[in-house]
């Protein structure tokens, strides 16, 4: 047991800390320099004046030291939980900047991906071999998850918000509101979140269903359940088993998924205008704001390594394989 | 019976979602309407009631992150203007200052400017203001990374005379740069800002700001900005002035899109976004109104403008620039990128509001206009050949002419634009290939002069065409070139005429007439810049909540609808005195 967790803890701390490296060189290599563009915003005529100001920013942000340096100042600032501030809503420090925007995100992201998990594999399950579900669930699946997501949620966008009027367009909260623990308040917080959600919701609902479907069908013609059947065992029964079994893969692929989601928070977060990590991600992007760009890049690396890591102690737990496993490492 | 249940559900399904749809198309009524009804739930502070709220956007693309008036370019919107006040504003439409914090201000001899501030201004935290402070506001740009730093070298001293009198006395007396200064600088209070580093004036939060204005910052979140009004400001009895809506808020919205579908539903009052195709919402019933009812539709705020890099060849060669300039069809690039919602600009490049500066007798025989056979001709006699058949001329010397026109990635309207430039320029035979970098890199390369060709638009309205000619001829040349002179073009004698005219006073303005028909005749014949179009000042109002926004229409204010920075003490502020909400 101890020897499974001290592994994957090693790869999990190497993973962190290329993913850091990585994090720290691309925004560098990428073209342009943000001190010139921050000081080209400040509209400054005086060529004394810019100068000034450019040496200024460079120190300030340490961009004047040679880059080794400045990679070790990375590490050192990091470790004390110090992101440095943010270029593009200067003078915020980047940790207050991304503070602000994950509540947002993981509330947005969380049940989204946990909840179309759990109902699109009660779904796809209930659904395998019924054949009337199964040729009316399965094509709204297919549809679902071959629909280009962007495409999508304008759509959703569209027809509840603008025509409808059902639903707002923009905002986590309505923009007469000021956030306080009213009913509201949360009220219409619920209200701007339901279509991001939704969004987010059904396109990942069908893909789940469908593998889930899938993974039944090929459980209940495996032996074992031919033999349970054959022992007369109730279809109820063989159905659980089967469940069992088809989750499994169904769990990895859900590890995979908390990864790629963060990328489709970032469109969902761009058209419904939901303030969030993703589009504190183009914004830093488009602002070359290496700092934030940072802060949110290792946020998501964290956040999907812990994510990993869950999964790992949930395998162990529903898969006793697993355990077996690590008891014959240590035999 | 088993086979037409399967076909039927799915049929059942497509009818819900039709019903869903065609639901959506009767108009339902929008929430903000059901808040406008909540109004009478004034006593609660944290919601805004809707008829006395307006909702602006088009301004900022972030957080708010300052309200400090030193960062004129990035501290939340209205910071200078609503919260913190100049001492004039700037009526470009009389093309004259209004006394503001000031009551009157003058030159009592060529070197001497005396100020008269008003009685009775307060601080938002009740001290008086006085001449101190004003005097206060101009030393701090003695710190060297203030971006009016360079005041100081033609201002020898600011003096406080008496509580209300102050006397800025000058080494050079730039009268055009001075009108300029007394209506951009905010005036900050001496006794909350003494003291402060200049870290802290330059980098500062400056939270909860004690200022003059009227209006007060009240909450900000990640895409907002909420500012109330301020029952006690001064201006209400001095001006007889009140602003309408008791509070305004400044919605960043991440793109023009989500700004439209605001605006479509009623959630938004004021759009200073470019949003294509507005002109058939504002033709059509959705209650969308700009500034003219026909085109252009909007004010002109600014130029765009071709900036040859006259450093590489063949751009270094006059000539060359003319036939280009002569090259490029403007009324296809008003017409076919922007739907009219722009105006093509005059062959000077001075705004509209600027017309009794141009010289109409150096226009007409220096000028250009389209003409793809004469800008043929042009090259010719320049010697400029195409000898190798392929369609696009040479240069002198043989070697291949290909120029690249660079415009920001993403900037839609500029890269069709520039598409354009390209399939005009191609058939009067110059070689043009539209790129487009990402913004930061384009400020780079605009900066260190490492580009062909490229379009800005960066000089606004302001009160004198000297700004203008700054940017056009400013020396000397630098190795980056941050907010002037991108084309790194040197003309001794052009620059020394704008220093000249600089000198002129600003109610002298047959002597301004004199010195700009000079320079319009070296702008004409050199072509440091070449003038494309005039970008609109992009306002849509939403006549919903909110009414008798300014337009063109006879008893409407004239002032422009706007709340981007620097523009509010520009007419800005003065609209937002003349709405009158609908419901009444």
């Amino acid at each position: 047991m101890r020897r499974y967790f001290g592994r994957k803890l090693l790869i999990y701390g190497l993973t962190f800390f290329v993913a850091v490296t990585v994090n720290w060189m691309i925004p560098r290599f990428m073209p342009g320099d943000p001190v010139s563009s921050m000081v080209a915003r400040a509209n400054v005529t005086q060529p004394a004046a810019v100068e000034a100001m450019t040496a200024y920013y460079r120190n300030l942000f340490g961009l004047d030291q040679p880059l080794w340096r400045q990679y070790l100042n990375f590490w050192s600032a990091l470790l004390r939980g110090d992101f440095g501030l943010s270029i593009w809503a200067f003078p915020t420090p980047v940790s207050t900047v991304i503070g602000g925007a994950v509540p947002y995100t993981l509330a947005l992201v969380v049940p989204s991906v946990l909840l179309s998990w759990v109902v699109g594999n009660r779904f796809g399950a209930y659904a395998a071999r019924r054949k009337l579900l199964d040729n009316t669930v399965l094509p709204v699946g297919y549809l679902l998850t071959a629909t280009p997501y962007m495409w999508l949620a304008v759509l959703l966008a569209w027809a509840f918000g603008v025509l409808a009027g059902l639903f707002p367009v923009a905002g986590g909260y309505s923009f007469s509101l000021r956030p306080t623990w009213s009913w509201t308040f949360l009220l219409d917080l619920l209200h701007h979140w339901a279509l991001p959600f939704l969004s987010l919701f059904l396109v990942a609902l069908g893909g789940w269903a469908i593998g889930m479907r899938n993974m039944i069908i090929y459980e209940l013609e495996s032996d074992y359940s031919t033999y349970l059947a054959a022992l007369g065992a109730p279809s109820r029964l063989i159905r659980r088993y089967a469940f069992r079994n088809a989750v499994l893969p169904q769990i990895t692929g859900l590890a995979l998924q908390l990864g790629v989601l963060v990328a489709g928070a970032l469109v969902t977060e761009i058209v419904f205008a939901y303030p969030g990590l993703g589009s504190l991600i183009l914004k830093a992007i488009q602002n070359k704001d290496f700092f934030l760009l940072q802060g949110t890049f290792l946020f998501i690396v964290l956040g999907v390594l812990i994510a990993n890591f869950i999964i790992d102690i949930v395998y162990v737990v529903v898969d006793p394989r697993t355990r077996a496993g690590m008891a014959g490492v240590r035999a | 019976m088993r086979n037409r249940v399967r076909i039927m559900i799915p049929l059942a399904l497509a009818g819900l979602l039709a019903a869903a749809c065609t639901d959506g198309g009767g108009t339902a009524a929008p929430p903000s309407q059901s808040q406008a009804g909540a109004a009478t739930a004034q006593a609660d502070p944290d919601s805004l009631p809707r008829n006395e709220t307006l909702y602006t956007t088009g301004t900022q693309w972030g957080p708010p992150a300052n309200y400090n008036p030193i960062r004129e370019w990035d501290s939340a919107v209205g910071t200078k203007g609503l919260v913190y006040e100049t001492l004039f504003h700037y009526d470009a439409t009389a093309a004259k200052l209004t006394p503001w914090l000031a009551e009157s201000g003058s030159w009592t001899d060529d070197t001497t400017y005396q100020l008269k501030l008003r009685t009775g201004v307060k601080w938002s935290d009740g001290q008086p203001l006085t001449a101190k402070d004003v005097a206060f506001t101009f030393e701090v740009g003695k710190m060297e990374t203030i971006p009016y730093h360079n005041l100081w070298d033609w201002l020898k001293s600011v003096e406080a005379v008496d509580d209300q009198t102050v006397k800025f006395t000058f080494s050079k007396a730039n009268y055009q740069e001075w009108d300029f200064m007394l209506y951009s600088r905010s005036i900050l209070p001496e006794h909350v800002w003494k003291g402060r580093s200049e870290k802290e004036v330059l980098d500062g939060v400056n939270d909860n700001p004690v200022a003059t204005g009227a209006y007060t910052f009240m909450s900000k979140d990640q895409d907002r900005v909420v500012l109330k009004r301020r029952d006690d400001w001064w201006g209400k009895a001095a001006l007889n002035m009140e602003p309408k809506p008791r509070y305004i808020v400044d919605i960043a919205t991440p793109s023009n899109e989500v700004a439209m579908g605001l605006l479509l539903q009623k959630g938004l009052d004021l759009s200073n976004n470019f949003l294509p195709g507005v002109a058939n919402l504002v033709k059509g019933n959705f209650g969308l109104s700009t500034y003219y009812a026909e085109p252009p539709y909007m004010l002109s705020a600014n130029t765009a403008w071709l900036v040859p890099n006259t450093t590489k060849k063949p751009m270094d060669d006059p000539a060359f620039r003319k036939a280009l300039a002569s090259s490029v069809d403007v009324k296809k690039i008003v017409e076919g990128v922007y739907g009219n919602l722009v105006k093509a600009a005059s062959p000077t490049g001075l705004l509209p509001q600027w017309e009794q500066f141009v010289d109409q007798s150096v226009v007409g025989a220096s000028g250009f206009a389209f003409d793809t056979a004469k800008a043929k001709k042009l090259l010719a006699d320049a010697g400029y050949k195409d000898a190798d058949g392929d369609g696009f001329v040479e240069n002198k010397d043989g070697s291949k002419i290909s120029l690249s026109l660079i415009v920001p990635s993403g900037w839609t309207d500029w890269m069709e634009s520039a598409r354009s430039i390209a399939a005009s320029a191609k058939t009067a035979g110059i070689q043009i290939t539209p790129d487009f970098p990402d913004f930061n890199a384009l400020v780079e390369k605009r900066q260190r002069g490492d580009f062909d060709l490229l379009i800005n638009n960066e000089r606004q309205l302001s009160n004198s065409p000297y700004t203008y000619y700054e940017y056009m001829f400013q020396l000397p040349v630098q190795k980056l070139q941050n907010t002037v002179n991108f084309a790194r073009y040197e003309n001794k004698k052009a620059w020394s005429l704008v220093q000249e005219l600089d000198q002129v006073r600003t109610d002298d303005i047959e002597g301004m007439k004199k010195i700009t028909s000079q320079l319009q005749q070296i702008s004409l014949d050199d072509l440091p810049v070449i003038p494309l179009w005039y970008n609109g000042l992009w306002a849509q109002s939403s006549t919903s909540v909110w009414k008798n926004w300014p337009s063109s229409a006879g008893g409407a204010p004239k002032t422009p609808a706007v709340m981007w920075r620097n523009w509010i003490e520009l007419g800005g502020f003065e609209t937002l005195t003349q709405l009158q909400p609908t419901g009444s």
